[in-house]
């Protein structure tokens, strides 16, 4: 049956609505996380740091904050051993942070980890990190958790401090539901 | 015809009623009037604020000279052009000069309008060099500040009491702009402030420090004020967040350096004195007393002055199997919070000596009558894990 | 084609007439604009006095959630689409809209779309309360369960939308009589032309965003969550791809109905015709690229901020262009001032001051202290109330005579036309002086120095909306009780294909294609 021209555009229109359906649920997404990645804009890191780094930048110090906060109901105790460490560009540092989970039953936490200054997220690299994995503690339990990080010399100079901010999820419900789907 | 005349007038008078109002908002520039004195945006204290005045005062003053043009042509046409009055229709219409004219001229007076516009953005996203870092979380409905490095933390809640704001007793000055501890300040050092949420997206907003900066749960945001002047200062919530949008206030007391000093100096001692407290034993009408303050202050925003909460939102505490039941239960709710649910984990936020007492408060108030009591040492036990 | 109408029910559960689905799309969203009116009416006695007198807190969040959905999905857009249909066939020579079935489709799903909605007010949870703007996580992981219903809601008022577009273009594109060239249709076709490709493009992304809050609140997603990796900030930038040309959805429309008005009363033709094109076009485009001037404060790179700041600015200029066509049409016209004027006129004044104070929102370091305060309710309202609302009943006023065959009466409609104005003003220009002076926006209750302005305005709001309910008097008394009329050109200075039906316009029209010189 031939196609008129109200049913050509028609089609046309359904398709591209269609296709800004798709574009909002499927590509919007990617495509902010990608540009936050490139641009370290919206503080986010990036995963597990396993590249190599110029040599240590002696002449520089970058004073690196740690903040932390509880997100919701999650009650467990949770602050950075040190709030401040000096460093110096290109140098691996280690700190630790305590964390203990005060209540009667096991729990599963998961650190998110933000940084500012936007532009120093994609230079901040953490090659070991607690954040990486979730981390649970039995009742009453408590521990030190480990943050390896290297600070890139090519820090932009306009930046002599950065905060890095943990928030603390209780994701106990959600592991369990996903052992229980995977068993 | 009397309705002509009508018009002509009002639309003869608007543009002066226009320009009186505008310049009383520019003579109204101290904000901390009321009433009907409230026109205009405060100066407020920092360079920052003072910068954003100026630049909403420039682009004020533009609107409002491009108004008495654009509506004086306007009422002029329909006071002369009137059929009424013999008016016969020209016939031109249109014409590529003038529309040329009104595209560029305006392009020309906004990008004079950018310059200051992108000068003053610049300065206030530049928190280099800072003398002190803030750490300030919202949660649901109340502020935390931290002092970074300083081990000086606390919660700043609002004070106004429910039955002031639900019309039996009075209000106070500051209703709805008072909280049991503000957030203190040094005069002239460049504070920084880091900015997160605990549960929903906030905003921390200041209008004298010409501070607003979101909350946002899982990310961290940074901004800056210096202030000028000692004082205090007021702001709001600015995203709405839950049910106590409205009643979650900032205050921001500033002092002269030295006195600044003195207090930081004084909270790190009474945090200290706050342990030992932590180790006496109070009789139940002490625990009560406090108890009620300190309920009402933090728990009554969900659970209600009278114990009752609000049915399918915040669960009744007057009567309730938690209240009634094995105190050891009731610590853990309170302390440990209920995952899940906005049932925070007070433990974290409150001293013991106040867990204990509204403890204590909600197993003995609206007939619970139980009749034990929990002490500061209670607390203190079940926190470490005994 | 020579038979009347169906009888009885049959004619509107069924109808496929352009007339008829007009009609219904107007009735029904002036009942949606009486109930979103309500709650805004609750929401102002409440604010009459600082305190709570009237409702909880908890409530309240519902009220000006449901106020604002109520208002630009149930209400104004919806009479715009009425006025479409009613017009845009009429405009172009057509017989009817491209697909009549489709357009019975696009109007019935919208009463059962916002009965789900109003529905959850007495569902347990209360209605959604988190904004019409929704953020998450208040709007995923703290909203009541009533949330899906919001959702499925949306879905469905959104398909509406989009159907009726698609409709809209169709018919523009296909349906013009022989000799309508593009440049030779009126500003009104035009607008709505451009406002339909817009709702094609973003409603879908709109139904995108609530599809991922779905997501995120049942099916454990984490688009919007940090614990999962994911940001409540792109909850913002989705919602506000959308959002912002929302509002140029809302207002472009209303231009074309302005465009239509003022040429009639000033016995001129409209000045700049195709600037006038170009410039919808223009604020079309731009409307696009402009959307996180609504995120100001959420902590966007500098570079981010300032972009948006320049390209927000720049949105001025076009619209600006169609102010002074506008006015540039008044001057040396020949004027009169029927009620349809008043409000035309009424809308070029009052919706410039919204543009104004649009600027100064657009000023990013300014905006610090105007977002999310009382200044931004009072611009939006400018802009919509004083803008498309009255422009909408500019429309009605101006096209009721051909649609109905009576005249409505001038005295009534001068006198709504006061009552309207006086207290919209009264209303909201208080709500500038508040914001600036540090009130925020969606507060149930207020510090003590924002009381005066705040009973101000809420006076103001029931002057208002007691103007809206005589405004239905009005519609209704011209409706069974107006004086009967036949002219074919109604207005003296009005110039269309509709001006040359007869009056009341037919059930059919245009079933053969007019001469258009």
């Amino acid at each position: 049956m031939p196609i008129n021209a109200t049913q050509k555009i028609t089609i046309k229109l359904v398709v591209a609505a269609i296709g800004m359906f798709v574009f909002a649920v499927f590509l919007m997404p990617p495509l902010y996380d990608v540009f936050c990645e490139i641009t370290g804009i919206g503080g986010k890191t990036k995963g597990q740091y396993e590249g190599t780094v110029a040599a240590v930048d002696a002449e520089r110090e970058v004073k690196i904050q740690f903040v932390t906060t509880n997100n919701g109901a999650m009650p467990w105790e949770f602050s950075p051993v040190e709030y401040q460490v000096r460093v110096h560009p290109g140098e691996k540092t280690a700190v630790e942070f305590y964390a203990r989970n005060p209540t009667s039953r096991d729990m599963v936490a998961q650190a998110i980890p933000n940084v500012t200054p936007d532009n120093a997220a994609e230079f901040f690299h953490k090659t070991e990190c607690f954040c990486f994995n979730k981390q649970p503690l039995k009742a009453g339990e408590e521990t030190k958790m480990g943050l390896v990080f290297i600070v890139d010399p090519e820090l932009p100079a306009s930046v002599t401090t950065i905060t890095l901010s943990y928030t603390l999820f209780d994701v106990t419900e959600a592991t369990e539901a996903e052992a229980a789907t995977t068993n | 015809m009397v309705s002509r005349v009508k018009q002509l007038v009002v639309y003869a008078l608007s543009p002066l009623l226009l320009l009186s109002f505008v310049g009383q908002m520019a003579h109204a520039e101290d904000a901390h009037k009321s009433g009907w004195s409230l026109l205009n945006m405060p100066r407020g204290v920092t360079s920052v604020s003072n910068d954003i005045y100026d630049l909403h005062m420039i682009v004020v003053w533009i609107c409002v000279w491009i108004s008495v043009v654009v509506y004086g042509v306007m009422f002029y046409s329909m006071f002369a052009h009137r059929k009424s009055k013999g008016a016969k229709a020209a016939n031109f219409h249109e014409s590529t000069t003038v529309e040329l004219l009104w595209t560029i001229v305006p392009v020309l007076i906004l990008i004079w309008v950018a310059f200051p516009s992108t000068k003053s953005l610049i300065e206030l996203y530049d928190t280099s060099e800072a003398d002190l870092d803030i750490k300030i979380t919202g949660y649901q409905w109340k502020w935390q500040y931290e002092y970074l490095g300083e081990g000086v933390e606390f919660m700043s809640e609002l004070t106004t009491s429910e039955p002031a704001i639900y019309n039996q007793e009075p209000k106070t000055e500051f209703y709805l702009s008072e909280v049991n501890e503000p957030l203190v300040l040094p005069v002239g050092k460049k504070v920084r402030f880091l900015i997160t949420a605990k549960d929903v997206i906030h905003s921390w907003w200041v209008p004298d420090l010409g501070v607003k900066r979101d909350a946002v749960p899982g990310f961290i945001n940074e901004t800056w004020a210096r202030i000028d002047e000692p004082g205090i200062y007021r702001g709001f919530c600015a995203e709405l967040c839950g049910k106590g949008h409205a009643f979650m206030p900032i205050v921001v007391n500033a002092l002269p350096e030295a006195e600044y000093d003195a207090w930081l100096a004084e909270k790190k001692l009474a945090a200290a004195a706050e342990r030992e407290m932590a180790k006496k034993t109070f009789t139940l009408e002490q625990l009560m007393a406090k108890g009620e303050e300190a309920y009402n202050r933090s728990c009554a925003s969900c659970h209600m002055a009278n114990g009752e909460g609000i049915p399918g939102a915040f669960p009744a505490l007057k009567g309730s199997a938690i209240a009634l039941g094995p105190v050891d239960k009731h610590l853990d709710v309170v302390i440990n919070g209920t995952s899940g649910t906005a049932m925070q984990a007070f433990g974290g936020q409150l001293s013991e000596v106040d867990l204990a007492a509204i403890i204590t408060y909600e197993r003995n108030a609206w007939g619970n009558d139980v009749g034990d009591m929990v002490q500061p040492l209670d607390v203190l036990k079940f926190k470490q894990g005994q | 084609m020579a038979h009347g109408p169906a009888k009885g029910i049959g004619r509107w559960l069924f109808a496929t007439n352009h007339k008829d689905i007009g009609t219904m799309y107007l009735w029904f969203s002036f009942a949606m604009f009486l109930l979103g009116g309500s709650f805004a009416m609750i929401i102002r006695a409440e604010l009459f006095a600082p305190g709570m007198q009237l409702v909880r807190p908890e409530f309240f969040n519902q009220m000006t959630t449901m106020h604002g959905l109520v208002m630009v999905f149930g209400a104004i857009m919806p009479s715009f689409v009425g006025l479409a249909n009613w017009m845009i066939p009429l405009q172009i020579g057509a017989p009817d809209m491209a697909l009549p079935r489709m357009n019975n489709l696009s109007f019935w799903i919208l009463p059962f779309g916002f009965a789900l909605l109003a529905s959850t007010l007495f569902m347990e949870g209360g209605a959604p309360n988190f904004g019409w703007t929704f953020y998450a996580p208040l709007s995923t992981t703290y909203a009541p369960d009533t949330v899906n219903f919001f959702i499925f809601g949306v879905h469905i008022i959104g398909a509406s939308s989009i159907m009726g577009s698609i409709n809209i273009i169709a018919t523009v594109l296909n349906l013009r009589a022989p000799g309508m060239t593009m440049m030779k249709l009126p500003l009104f076709v035009w607008t709505w032309l451009i406002t339909a490709f817009l709702l094609v493009a973003v409603m879908p992304v709109l139904a995108g965003v609530v599809t991922m809050m779905l997501m995120d609140i049942n099916f454990g997603t984490s688009f919007f969550d940090a614990a999962g990796g994911g940001d409540p900030v792109l909850f913002q930038h989705i919602f506000w791809f959308f959002g912002h040309p929302e509002v140029y959805i809302i207002i472009l429309p209303a231009f074309g109905v302005v465009s239509a008005i003022i040429p009639t009363f000033s016995r001129k033709p409209l000045f700049g015709y195709s600037s006038m094109v170009y410039a919808t076009s223009a604020i079309a485009f731009l409307s696009f690229i402009v959307w996180a001037h609504h995120m100001f404060t959420t902590g966007m790179p500098i570079a981010g901020e300032l972009y948006f700041m320049y390209a927000t600015m720049l949105i001025a200029v076009p619209t600006g262009v169609k102010v002074f066509n506008w006015i540039t049409t008044m001057f040396k016209g020949s004027l009169s001032f029927e009620t349809p004027m008043l409000f035309a006129i009424a809308f070029v004044i009052l919706f410039t001051f919204g543009g104004f104070t649009g600027l100064m929102l657009a000023v990013a370091p300014a905006d610090i202290q105007y977002h999310d305060s009382y200044f931004v309710v009072g611009h939006f309202h400018y802009v919509m109330v004083a803008g498309a609302v009255f422009s909408m009943t500019a429309g009605i006023y101006y096209w009721l005579p051909k649609w109905t065959g009576r005249m409505y009466d001038e005295t009534m409609g001068k006198v709504q036309f006061w009552i309207a104005f006086i207290g919209f003003n009264i209303a909201f220009i208080p709500q500038h002086f508040l914001g600036l002076a540090g009130m925020p926006r969606r507060y149930a209750d207020y510090a003590l120095q924002f009381s005066d302005w705040n009973m101000v305005s809420s006076i103001g709001a029931f002057m208002y909306g007691a103007a809206q309910l005589m405004f239905l008097y009005n519609v209704i008394h011209t409706i069974v009780a107006g004086k009967p009329t036949s002219e074919e050109k109604t207005w003296e200075g009005a110039e269309g294909l509709e001006w040359t039906l007869p009056t009341p316009a037919p059930f059919h029209t245009f079933s053969t294609p007019p001469e258009v010189k």
